[in-house]
């Protein structure tokens, strides 16, 4: 595959199946079917989002991207600045090396994710040291600019991650991601375990740091008014599929899933004066060992008919850029937000 | 320097210390952990020096004193120009009991022996190579009685035995420990970062291993050790013997931690970094739970020793002339014993106060060990 | 400061004055609740938001004295109104009971029901979801173990779990988060308390399930009357499920009123700033996302002065680092904690 313009990534068919071990003799049991045969294509520049409940295969999707778990199935065709386009899936660890330095990560989880027992220098400087083959004060000295353009004071490199709060914990997080001048940066949940004031401190960074090093996200998250406001363009996810693609304003505004419909419905809205018309979805999200049949989520959908049950729709283009796996999607009128 | 100053220097600290540091700060607020720290400390002391210390060498006997009881010190001595510091003890004379028609030493009131610091006795090598006669304490007459635990049944000093029987047990722990956690991080680590049938094969070892009674096991073992070993040889014996039961529960701490370890974030991250692997093991995955291990060693010496003492005193550890606890132990093991000369079993008191201290640091050491628990 | 609300004294559930909440620790003191003053209301909602670590779950401990060792109640009282079948109302300092004595542990749970933050450190994972359930009956109402189960089951259903006679024999690790809070729902209401504390029900579910929760917690509201008093960190639960709202910041009531006046006319510097920050999902106004610059503090280092001081934009140079301002009346039952409305409560 060559390098479209402006693709960054495309990911095509993607299946990630965990086993499900259970036993005295450990025999296979079933998979959990955490991705199944998903595509898209990360935009250069751009920040996709990808949302969801929580098990629908977000963090699984990342995670593949990175290479974390090998897929079961599928193509992670990366498009680099120069020379042929590589599928990172084919890779091995030795393979993935260079990439790794293209595409990075923030997590979700402010405290597990910094080695407790290493200072601040030693986390953020050891992919420079193991890349790069910075050493002594030109490590401090990037570290320190590091530091600096996430927020943080330079002396703060001696301490360790016990002297920082959530907040600067994640600050910490994103110099680390930035350190060997990624082009994607995945963001796993990346504000979802900070507070509202720091929360916001945190989407602004990261915005300007978008903006300064022409970088482009993927953006998990499950809070949809967090995706609407850093997100071009948003990938919703419900048991493992993609049930609808398209750029954030007329995914918000002109929904046509009724999954995604459900979704926005349920956010619950900042005034008191507009206390919205929930819609309430029945029952729970599904076990993604034992998916119901056709539609996933023919079982909770108000407009479910026959054929849903029997027939998996695809995920398809409906308008320009607005790709849609519903099989009603042009017959039925679903209300975004303003709806 | 003000007190908002030395506040900010307090905090300054606290965001900079290491895991050592904030795990030491944390062990120091528990008191009874640091109290029993100095007595392993003092107790470890005790076996390096144990020739210095003791006043006489373990196999030196006088036969008139056979099973002497223990003699009352006396710390101040009474001259022509008042009380001056002076450590004595009575001599004993003998009397011959009525009914029973047996000897009894009783204290002879009549003689005092002075008892002196440095004084020169047997000549002894003390830590392998300073060649020396003086001891800390001993009669200052070298012909003179001085029994201050009593004496066994060749009137033997049981304080100079129990000195001497401080380095095997208590080294017979550490050693023992030191060869379990060889096999424990070899086979756990192994186990816990391989996983799939390695792990699996590993486990069921273990399982099976642990599903044995260990009595009967260590019993079993022992009785397998050839007879007409030398006692230094069935000392390794043992303490092999001792440590295949050991490593098991180590492996499965350390084999948990792997697992845990291999799936945190900031392992992936390190992953991900480029990290090789043998480096995410040593700098990333050994740290932290270095501290779980030295606290779960910690907590395995108490074990070894009791197994030895208990071993040597069922007769199927060590035997005589290793003066080990347990050896002293099974010397005591007998009706007449327990009627007639109780002190021997003042080894006893040795083995409880060092299990307790080395349990009480452990759980010290347990509780310091993650200083970063949320 | 007494709340002068316009709503009917017979209405109050709870009165808390002036509470404290200390622990001791080696450290230091953490003063988690620092003078908290508010009222809940039969038949309405009183949502408490702040971010973490401001005291909202330690006050609502606090009420059924439910706070972890070493915290205390210092200072202040909790008055409990108890309404009786005959009109007659009897009322309790709860601050002034011990924590295991018998007055109190028979409020718990039968006129004061409370959901926990964790669902699943407050449901035992040995005993069936109908063991727990029927003990609470057995306990507060006396019946015997044939009438709590059909009681139960009955509640089962009433919180939408269904088939509830299967699920009413279920251990609590079958079933989902959502449908596990919905079983400490039906705990807490099984015996029809007249106050309901809720803390942060939904914050570990997903949006969907959450307003499933919300929804189930309006209906029942309306059925039973109860007042309820629900502790979240999300302004868009409170925005869809408030009728007053207390907004802490470090142990204290920043500012206090009815939720209209709360998001449309904010009088704190921190409801500004709060408001301010959230995004929204509107596409009207594209914007940056205003931020509050630094952060909460520790609690071992509470900046003198007003707590807020060191992070508003509005402050009043030389008296804000000097004086905690006390709680001015805004009328209506409002009140906020800042220098900035003396003059208005004067007025
Ligand atoms: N058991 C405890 N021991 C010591 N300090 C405690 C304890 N429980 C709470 N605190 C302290 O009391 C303060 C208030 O805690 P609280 O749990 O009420 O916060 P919260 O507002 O409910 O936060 P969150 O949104 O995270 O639930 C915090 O500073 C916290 O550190
Ligand atoms: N390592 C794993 N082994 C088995 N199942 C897993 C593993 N990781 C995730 N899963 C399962 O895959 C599904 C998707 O998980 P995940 O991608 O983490 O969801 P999300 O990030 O959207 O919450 C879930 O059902 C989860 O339980
Ligand atoms: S395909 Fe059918 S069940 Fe699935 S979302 Fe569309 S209408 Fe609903
Ligand atoms: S009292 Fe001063 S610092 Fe506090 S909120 Fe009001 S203006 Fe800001
Ligand atoms: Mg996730
Ligand atoms: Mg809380």
């Amino acid at each position: 595959m060559s390098s479209t313009n402006g693709t960054l990534l495309s990911v095509r068919n993607l299946s990630m199946f965990y086993p499900m071990r259970a036993g005295f003799l450990q025999g296979h049991r079933g998979e959990v079917r955490a991705v199944d045969d998903v595509s898209f294509d990360i935009q250069a520049g751009e920040t996709l989002g990808l949302v969801g409940e929580s098990g629908c295969g977000k963090t699984t999707t990342g995670r593949c991207i990175l290479r974390v778990v090998a897929p079961t199935a599928g193509e992670l065709w990366y498009h680099p600045r120069e020379g042929e386009s590589v599928d990172l899936a084919r890779l091995d660890t030795g393979g993935l090396l260079p990439w790794r330095q293209e595409i990075r990560m923030i997590f979700q989880d402010p405290f597990a994710s910094l080695n407790p027992r290493l200072p601040v220098l030693e986390i953020v400087g050891e992919c420079l040291k193991v890349n790069r083959g910075l050493r002594g004060s030109a490590l401090e000295e990037r570290v320190a600019e590091l530091l600096g353009m996430v927020g943080l004071r330079p002396e703060y490199m001696r301490r360790y991650p016990h002297a920082f709060s959530g907040g600067e914990r994640q600050r910490i997080g994103i110099a680390r991601a930035l350190a060997l001048n990624p082009r994607l940066v995945v963001a796993d949940e990346a504000v979802s375990a900070l507070d509202v004031s720091v929360r916001s401190q945190t989407l602004n960074l990261l915005q300007d740091l978008q903006n300064e090093m022409q970088l482009t996200y993927l953006f998990i998250s499950h809070d949809l008014s967090v995706i609407r406001y850093v997100c071009n363009r948003v990938a919703v996810m419900y048991v493992g599929k993609l049930v609808e693609l398209a750029d954030t304003r007329s995914l918000f505004l002109t929904p046509q899933h009724p999954y995604t419909e459900a979704l926005l419905s349920s956010v619950p809205k900042p005034d008191p004066r507009v206390r919205s018309q929930r819609i309430v979805l029945e029952g729970d999200v599904p076990d993604p060992s034992q998916p119901p049949s056709g539609c996933h989520f023919h079982p909770r959908c108000r407009y479910a008919v026959d054929r849903c049950a029997e027939e998996t729709p695809p995920l398809r283009e409906t308008a320009d850029g607005h790709h849609v796996a519903c099989h009603l999607a042009d017959e039925i009128e679903l209300v975004g937000i303003h709806g | 320097m003000t007190a908002r100053a030395m506040e900010s220097d307090r905090q300054e600290a606290i965001n900079v210390a290491t895991q050592w540091q904030l795990m030491w700060w944390r062990f120091r607020k528990h008191r009874l952990a640091m109290t029993s720290l100095v007595i392993v400390i003092l107790i470890y002391l005790v076996a390096l020096l144990a020739e210095f210390l003791a006043p006489f060498t373990p196999d030196e006997f006088q036969a008139d004193y056979t099973y002497a009881p223990p003699q009352r010190l006396h710390l101040f001595l009474e001259t022509e120009n008042g009380l001056r510091f002076q450590p004595w003890v009575y001599g004993y004379k003998v009397e011959i009991e009525e009914e029973a028609l047996r000897r009894v030493f009783v204290p002879d009131e009549e003689v005092i022996h002075e008892i002196g610091f440095f004084v020169s006795g047997v000549p002894v090598t003390l830590l392998g190579f300073l060649e020396t006669d003086r001891h800390l304490v001993g009669p200052k007459d070298p012909e003179a009685p001085m029994f201050l635990f009593g004496a066994d049944k060749l009137g033997r000093d049981m304080l100079t035995r129990m000195i001497y029987g401080t380095r095997i047990s208590m080294s017979i722990g550490l050693v023992g420990v030191a060869l379990s956690l060889i096999l424990g991080i070899l086979l756990g680590g192994l186990s816990g970062f391989l996983g799939g049938q390695v792990d699996n094969i590993i486990q069921r070892v273990i399982e099976f291993i642990r599903s044995v009674p260990t009595i009967p096991l260590w019993m079993g073992l022992a009785a397998a050790l050839p007879t007409d070993w030398p006692p230094l040889r069935i000392y390794f014996g043992i303490t092999v013997i001792l440590s295949f039961i050991g490593w098991t529960e180590l492996a499965r701490v350390i084999r948990g931690r792997f697992l845990a370890l291999r799936t945190e974030d900031f392992v992936i991250a390190a992953h991900l970094d480029g990290v090789g692997q043998m480096r995410i093991i040593l700098h990333h995955m050994v740290p932290s739970f270095l501290s779980h291990i030295i606290a779960a060693l910690t907590l395995a010496i108490p074990n070894m020793i009791l197994a030895e003492t208990s071993l040597s005193f069922l007769g199927l550890g060590l035997r005589p002339p290793i003066v080990s606890w347990g050896v002293l132990l099974q010397e005591a093991q007998n009706i007449r014993t327990v009627a007639t000369a109780p002190w021997l079993f003042s080894t006893g008191g040795a083995v409880f106060i060092a299990i307790l201290a080395l349990n009480f640091v452990g759980d010290g050491l347990r509780d310091a060990a993650d200083p970063y628990a949320r | 400061m007494p709340v002068e609300r316009q709503l009917s004294a017979e209405d109050l559930l709870l009165e808390v004055r002036d509470l404290h909440v200390h622990f001791p620790l080696d450290e230091g003191t953490v003063k988690a609740v620092a003078g908290v003053d508010f009222d809940v209301y039969r038949n309405r909602t009183l949502c408490v938001v702040g971010e973490s670590g401001c005291g909202k779950s330690v006050s609502a401990q606090s009420i059924l004295q439910l706070v972890d060792r070493p915290g205390r109640i210092v200072q202040g009282q909790i008055r409990f109104h108890r309404h009786d079948a005959d009109g007659s109302v009897t009322v309790t300092d709860l601050a002034a009971l011990r924590s295991s004595s018998r007055a109190l542990r028979a409020i718990r749970g039968r006129h004061i029901g409370m959901v926990f933050q964790e669902p699943n450190t407050s449901l035992s994972p040995i005993h069936t979801v109908g063991n727990q359930i029927s003990e609470v009956i057995r306990l507060h109402l006396g019946e015997d173990e044939e009438a709590a189960r059909r009681r139960g089951i009955e509640m089962l259903e009433r919180v939408g779990i269904a088939r509830p006679a299967q699920n009413y024999d279920a251990y609590t690790f079958e079933l989902s988060g959502g449908m596990r809070q919905r079983v400490m729902i039906a705990m807490a209401l099984v015996c029809s308390p007249a106050l309901l504390i809720a803390d942060e029900p939904t914050t570990a579910l997903d949006v969907t399930t959450q307003a499933q929760i919300m929804s189930l917690l309006q209906e029942l509201q309306a059925d039973f009357g109860m007042g309820v008093m629900l502790i979240t960190h999300d302004l868009g639960v409170v925005a869809e499920m408030a009728d007053d709202v207390v907004v802490m910041y470090l142990g204290q009531v920043a500012e206090y009123g009815d939720v209209d006046r709360i998001f449309h006319a904010p009088a704190h510097p921190y409801t500004k700033a709060l408001l301010r920050s959230i995004p929204n999902l509107d596409f009207d106004q594209d914007i940056r996302l205003d931020s509050i610059r630094g952060m909460v503090p520790d609690p071992f280092h509470r900046p003198a002065g007003c707590p807020f001081g060191p992070r508003c934009d509005e402050v009043i140079e030389g008296r804000c680092e000097a004086e905690n301002p006390p709680a001015f009346s805004l009328g209506e039952g409002g009140s906020v904690r800042c220098l900035h409305y003396e003059e208005v409560a004067l007025s």
